[in-house]
């Protein structure tokens, strides 16, 4: 049965053999072996990644996009030849439509300040959904404030799912914007976004996705998506911290005014009128973060360089294993039962707080992450207030989740 | 085990059958605390009388740490003078923050939070319900109150 056959698939996946690619995997907590189950909050970086940035540093580093002098040029050309990659990793058409921010969060940010607020009307309506992150609730409410737009939730049900009908229900003439995850990271919920947009798009309405839990377990294709934006941090896809990818239709990103003005982002200033740099630089104001830049397009290259299918399949089984293990733990109660999850699991457990949990599991070595996940309406909606979160790469392992169960079981009977 | 230095029977104890817990009607103060990096939540409830707490309670969601300082706290602060609570606040505070804290013999049954020292990320859980008692009390007549000393 599906045992034997999670077996196979793993043949072609040695995930001994991706764990000695990603150095911190190595350490010791407390003298046990770390157990990272916390990849939701931010991935481990593989030695590909870490030694670009380092080779980078040492050899490589001048401003960008300023200067005839050898170091400017190399620099320049890795940063931008990563930008290539990420057009390739997200099937984008140009490199115009590829835009560096400093993660998904400045990438909603921009879109809300530089798409929405100039053409929202009072009265006009954006339209996300109760599972959203507050990176995806924040900033929209913020342009609702400023130009009396009405910000419109749909509603998840009890397994953390999100319904087409219930969504496209909701949108109205005044729909300008539907904003929403791609996968939940409070729930795992894979939000089914290609007919969320097909339906956006055959009413008018413009469609943002947050992609920060989705580009690394799922290809991402936009054009096939046909979103307008997508939006991702580096640091959740096994990049370095402090960068990441706004993908926008190029047709949009030219009609909307830069967000913030100063270098880079200009051709010609003058005090009396400055006429502003082409795409994507128009929205890439100041010295970026270069280093960042260039260890993401190295992320990019082990994931294209890898089996993702086999990684993705090694997932599906983590997740498998994990909802097996933890469902047989008397008065544990998984958070999210969506019938497409990612590999995540959100849980709680009779009698042992999330906070006590973390630090007991901590004490093995094993990292999971506690607390709302930034997620506040998700566990107003469970009427929780909180869970802890295993959420799985495909660097981890079955016993890892072993480890996970038994730790929970010590917790119990110590707090019983 | 280090576990049990932060989990050790007294807070076990407290965790399961908090003491004080529920409503206070009629309360002389009432103020609810909040740590958003977890979302615990508690409310700290308390009578005076001649600027004695002669009576206080608690209620809220929290881990074991928050429910148990707060259980004891309330054990601890029935009686004392509104200065003598936050006096012991401090030495709270330090136990929980400062590896030099003198032996904390006076603290009596809170002594039993100085594991928490150990774990920085778990400090706030165990201070909350003091940071929620110091502003109740000083929401009563706070000119006669001492400025405030921990942050
Ligand atoms: C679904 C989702 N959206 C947005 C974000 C924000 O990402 P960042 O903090 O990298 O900007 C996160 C990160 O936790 C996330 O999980």
């Amino acid at each position: 049965m599906s045992n034997i056959a999670v077996a196979d698939r793993n043949l072609t996946f040695d995930v001994n053999a991706v764990r000695r690619q990603f150095p911190v995997l190595a350490r010791l907590i407390r003298g046990r072996p770390l157990a990272y189950l916390d990849n939701g909050a931010s991935a481990q970086r593989p030695a590909a990644v870490i030694e670009a940035v380092d080779d980078y540093e040492r050899h490589h580093h001048a401003n960008i996009h300023r200067g005839v002098h050898t170091l400017s040029q190399e620099a320049t050309a890795l940063y931008e030849s990563s930008r290539d990659r990420l057009v390739e990793f997200i099937n984008a058409r140009s490199r115009h439509e590829v835009i560096f921010v400093r993660g998904t969060t400045e990438a909603i940010n921009l879109v809300a300040q530089s798409y929405a607020r100039p053409i929202l009307k009072p009265g006009d309506e954006i339209l996300i959904t109760h599972l959203e992150h507050h990176a995806n609730i924040v900033p929209w409410q913020m342009v609702c404030e400023q130009t009396g737009a009405k910000l419109v939730v749909a509603p998840i049900d009890s397994s953390g799912d999100v319904h087409v009908e219930a969504v496209v229900s909701l949108m109205s003439p005044r729909t300008r914007l539907l904003a929403c995850a791609h996968v939940s990271n409070a729930l795992g919920t894979v939000l089914p976004i290609r007919r969320l947009i097909a339906a956006a798009k055959a009413r008018g309405i413009v469609t943002l996705i947050d992609g920060a839990q989705a580009v690394s377990h799922l290809h991402v294709d936009v054009q096939e998506l046909d979103c307008d934006f997508y939006a991702f941090s580096s640091h959740k896809m096994y990049g370095p911290t402090g960068v990441g990818i706004l993908y926008g239709r190029e047709r949009l990103l030219e009609c909307m005014p830069p967000w913030q003005g100063g270098g880079e982002m200009i051709l010609a200033v003058t005090f009396a009128k400055t006429t502003y740099n082409s795409l994507p630089n128009k929205f890439e104001a100041g010295t970026p973060n270069i280093s960042g830049g260039i260890g993401l397009g190295a992320a990019v290259d082990f994931l294209l360089g890898m089996d993702r299918d086999a990684a993705h399949a090694h997932e599906t089984a983590l997740l498998e294993h994990a909802t097996k293990a933890l469902g047989k733990i008397p008065g544990l109660r998984i958070v999210g039962t969506a019938k497409e999850k990612a590999s995540l699991v959100s849980f709680t457990v009779d009698g042992v707080h999330p906070h006590d949990l973390g630090t007991i599991l901590d004490e093995d070595g094993v990292a999971v992450r506690t607390g709302h996940h930034c997620a506040m309406p998700v566990m107003d909606f469970f009427k929780l207030p909180a869970t802890a979160r295993a959420s799985f790469a495909f660097y981890n392992t079955f016993e890892e989740i072993d480890r996970l169960a038994a730790g929970v079981e010590r917790a119990r009977k110590l707090f019983v | 085990m280090e576990l049990n230095d932060l989990y050790r029977d007294v807070i076990l104890d407290h965790n399961r059958r908090p003491r004080n817990f529920g409503g206070l009607e009629p309360a002389d103060a009432s103020v609810e605390g909040f740590n958003p990096m977890c979302g615990d939540r508690l409310t700290v409830r308390l009578k005076l009388e001649d600027d004695r707490i002669s009576d206080i309670r608690f209620e809220g969601q929290g881990c074991a740490i928050s429910t148990a300082s707060a259980s004891l706290m309330t054990e601890a602060v029935k009686g004392r003078t509104r200065v003598e609570a936050l006096q012991l606040f401090d030495r709270v505070h330090e136990l929980l923050t400062d590896d030099a804290a003198p032996p904390a013999d006076e603290l009596g049954k809170l002594a039993a939070l100085s594991g928490v020292r150990e774990y920085p990320a778990r400090v706030k859980c165990a201070s909350l319900c003091w940071h929620t008692l110091a502003s109740a009390l000083r929401s009563t007549e706070p000119h006669s109150l001492p400025a405030v000393s921990t942050e």
